[in-house]
This record gives structure tokens, C-alpha cells and sequence, in this order.
């Protein structure tokens, strides 16, 4: 993902010229580049999404970055470490990805250290055991690949592009996860039970990872409009949940939701818990004020190395002029 | 919220090319920030490398790309459109000849 919750402001209709050309290559599905003609709204709309979702993998890395040192295994912990590493390298691509609409990398870190930036709320929640990284793994990351598959083919190049590479690194993160969920399951019973747990914490803010109802998300007709987004929140979650409850349920596990049936074809699920996605995207999850601090602490501490590489470029400048 | 530092001093950027195996042309794959050209290869190498993507890396200072203006798309590129006899099928050449 994580792109979800984008609250922007419905843009006001543009009927200028360039604006009906504009709408005309999107309907065409022709690709729009960085130098191209682009409504502002379309630009504001894209900066807003991309940064967001580079900043939800950059501190996507701190929950996991957790039990890197607590890995059981080697095998474990290698793979860990790769997976986190990655999660770093989308945040770079998609970082990337945003500039070219004319925002500076410097400008983006700073909204997100300065606490104005959002980034997807399930990084907000703790990981408590080592079933945990199973779980996201498995979910989080799931249920990333099911947002981030149509968003290969977003109306906008670069991101469209920063996404395709993205993806191709998603599947050994969903499949190390489940693989952890399984090694748990087949275990002992406390073994079983931890992965139990996790899959109980974990599920409902996986869920919530979609954004909210199509019902409550005004913004959502004009991005699907401009192509940025293919499918509803509402479609996505119930794509997710379909390929996920037969998931579970191999690895002998139940869902928390006592609602869960099937129906037509689709897992049904109950009632989601709004009122706390939105608290939790407010500032107000379990763990959104050491997820900040933690960021400021590493940007800060990375303070003297930037220095130190700035100054000795200048030397070697000066050296060669 | 706190307030955040001011923000530093921006790094350059540099686009990023990789050549996946020998035979190939390098192919743009994306950007890097870096003071100077040994890091943003370092970077480079970091970021775009991780599964074995490439063989060879180019970075190039952004600023230094010139590019054309995608107003100037039908001046620069429309012409061609007419010139249909560049192709080979605008050609005929009897069946009987064979393959041509
Ligand atoms: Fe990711
Ligand atoms: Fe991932």
C-alpha cells in the first residue's frame, strides 16, 4: 500500500482546454509524464498519495525492524533484514517517484518528521511477539500487494513504474510471512496459539488498511476518474478477505470476526470498527508518537554523516578545480 | 507536534541506468540523492541492485539531461507520420519473389 485514507478535497471541476485534452489521454489510456500538462488537482493529488505511501514503507520498517535482533533463526533473521531492507527501498523509489511533480525529497521528509504528513495507520500498532512478523508479513503485506497490483497501471508513469518494481519484491515478503504463520502452526500448542493471537490483532486493522467505505470516501470518484486508483476501497477489501479466510483456515486458524460466512461466492465479514481507524490515523494509536520519535531519532543521528559527506565533496571540488 | 528541524541544504539528484546483461543498452530505472558521483553510486548500487537487476551501473546528474519539450511533441515528432514510404510494406513485391 499504503495509500489509503487519502482525505483530499474534491477538486472543482476544470473545463479549460487543456484540462478536456487532459481527461481525453487518461480516457485513452495513454501514460502522463513528469513534464506534461496536468490539472493542479492532479498534481496536488498524486504528491499527496505518493508521499504518503513512501512514507508508510519508510516507517513500515519500524515495527518489523523490532525483531531483527530477536529473529529465531538465522534463516529467519537473513530474511528479515532483506524484507525490511526493501521496505527502504520503496520508500526511496516512491520518494523518487514523487519529486518529479515538483516536490523536494527534503520538503517530504520533513512533513513527515514534522508530524503533517500521514502514513497508513497499521503501522501504528505494536509487534508483541514474533508471530507477529508472520502476521504482517502475511496480512500487512497482502493485503499491500492487493492495493499496489492495479496501481502498476496508474495514469501516472512514474509512479506507475515505481509500482511495478515494488511489486515484483512484494511476493517474498507475503510468502516468508505466511511461511513463519505455518512453521507456528505446525508447532507446539503454545506455538499455535501465539500465532492464534497474532492473527486476532492484526486482522481488523488489516482490514482498515483499505481506507474507509466507499460510502464515506467523497474523493475516491475523481481519482478513479484520472486513473490513480482502478478499484473502490470496498472492492480491494473484499478481494483481500476472499483470497485470505481460505488462508487461515489452512494454517487450522479461526478469524476474529464471528460474523465471517460465506455467501455468493465471498467471505462476508462483519462491522468494522471506524471509529477507531480514524483515531488511530488522528495521532492517536498505540503507537504513533514512538513511531515519530523514532524517525527524528535516526534523521537526526544521520545529521553528521550527511555533513561530513557534504564537506568532503567540497573538498574534493575545490581539490580539482 | 513538535517542530521539526529546518530542512537542510537539498543533496543532488541523479538518474539512475542499468544495464541487466551484457548485449543490452542501459535502461533507466529511477533516482538517487548523493553529493558527489562515487556515492550516487553507492546508492545506486543499494537501492536499484538488490536481486541482481544489473551488471552496470551509469548515474547522471539530473541537471545535466537536456529534454525536449512535450509542447514541441508534434513539431519534433509529427512529420514522420507522412513519411510512410520509410517503411518496407510501403513496398509491393510480388508473392512469387519470396521473402524480401
Ligand atoms: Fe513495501
Ligand atoms: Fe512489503
Amino acid at each position: 500500500m499504503y495509500s489509503q485514507a487519502l482525505n483530499a478535497p474534491t477538486p472543482l471541476a476544470d473545463t479549460s482546454p487543456e484540462a478536456t485534452r487532459f481527461q481525453e489521454r487518461i480516457d485513452a489510456e495513454e501514460r502522463i509524464e513528469p513534464n506534461d500538462w496536468m490539472p493542479e488537482a492532479y498534481r496536488r493529488t498524486l504528491v499527496r498519495q505518493i508521499s504518503q505511501h513512501a512514507h508508510s514503507e519508510i516507517v513500515g520498517m519500524l515495527p518489523e525492524g523490532n525483531w531483527i535482533t530477536r529473529a529465531p533463526s538465522l534463516k529467519r533473521k537473513a530474511a528479515l533484514l532483506a524484507k525490511v531492507q526493501d521496505e527502504g527501498g520503496h520508500g526511496l523509489y516512491l520518494y523518487a517517484a514523487a519529486e518529479t511533480l515538483g516536490v523536494s525529497r527534503e520538503e517530504l521528509v520533513d512533513q513527515l518528521l514534522s508530524g503533517r504528513a500521514k502514513y497508513s495507520s497499521i503501522f501504528n500498532y505494536p509487534t508483541l511477539t514474533w508471530a507477529d512478523i508472520g502476521a504482517i508479513g502475511w496480512l500487512v503485506d497482502g493485503a499491500a500487494i492487493m492495493n499496489q497490483i492495479p496501481l502498476c497501471r496508474c495514469s501516472y508513469g512514474p509512479y506507475a513504474r515505481a509500482m511495478i518494481r515494488v511489486c515484483k519484491e512484494e511476493s517474498f515478503h507475503q510468502r516468508q510471512g505466511y511461511e513463519i504463520m505455518l512453521t507456528l502452526c505446525r508447532g507446539t500448542a503454545e506455538q499455535k496459539a501465539m500465532a492464534q493471537d497474532a492473527l486476532n490483532r492484526w486482522w481488523w486493522p488489516c482490514l482498515m488498511m483499505f481506507g474507509p467505505p466507499d460510502s464515506q470516501s467523497s474523493h475516491s470518484d475523481t481519482s478513479m476518474r484520472w486513473k490513480i486508483k482502478r478499484f473502490t476501497n470496498d472492492a480491494l477489501r473484499q478481494k483481500f478477505v476472499d483470497a485470505t479466510v481460505p488462508q487461515g483456515h489452512y494454517l487450522g486458524l479461526t478469524f476474529p470476526d464471528p460474523d465471517l460466512r460465506f455467501e455468493d461466492g465471498h467471505w462476508r465479514f462483519g462491522a468494522i470498527d471506524w471509529e477507531e481507524f480514524r483515531r488511530v490515523l488522528a495521532g492517536d494509536g498505540p503507537c504513533n508518537r514512538e513511531r515519530l520519535a523514532a524517525r527524528r531519532q535516526a534523521h537526526a543521528d544521520g545529521a553528521w554523516v550527511r555533513e561530513a559527506a557534504r564537506a568532503h565533496a567540497a573538498k574534493q571540488r575545490a581539490k580539482a578545480a | 507536534m513538535t517542530a521539526s528541524p529546518a530542512p537542510e541544504a537539498p543533496i543532488p539528484l541523479w538518474e539512475v541506468f542499468l544495464r541487466a546483461r551484457n548485449g543490452l543498452a542501459h535502461k533507466h530505472v529511477g533516482s538517487v540523492h548523493a553529493v558527489d558521483a562515487t556515492l550516487a553510486l553507492q546508492a545506486a548500487r543499494d537501492v536499484y541492485t538488490r536481486r541482481g537487476e544489473g551488471l552496470s551501473i551509469w548515474v547522471v546528474p539530473s541537471a545535466a539531461i537536456v529534454a525536449s519539450d512535450p509542447a514541441d511533441k508534434e513539431t519534433l515528432f509529427e512529420p514522420t507520420g507522412s513519411k510512410i514510404y520509410r517503411h518496407p510494406t510501403f513496398y509491393e513485391v510480388p508473392d512469387d519473389v519470396g521473402h524480401m
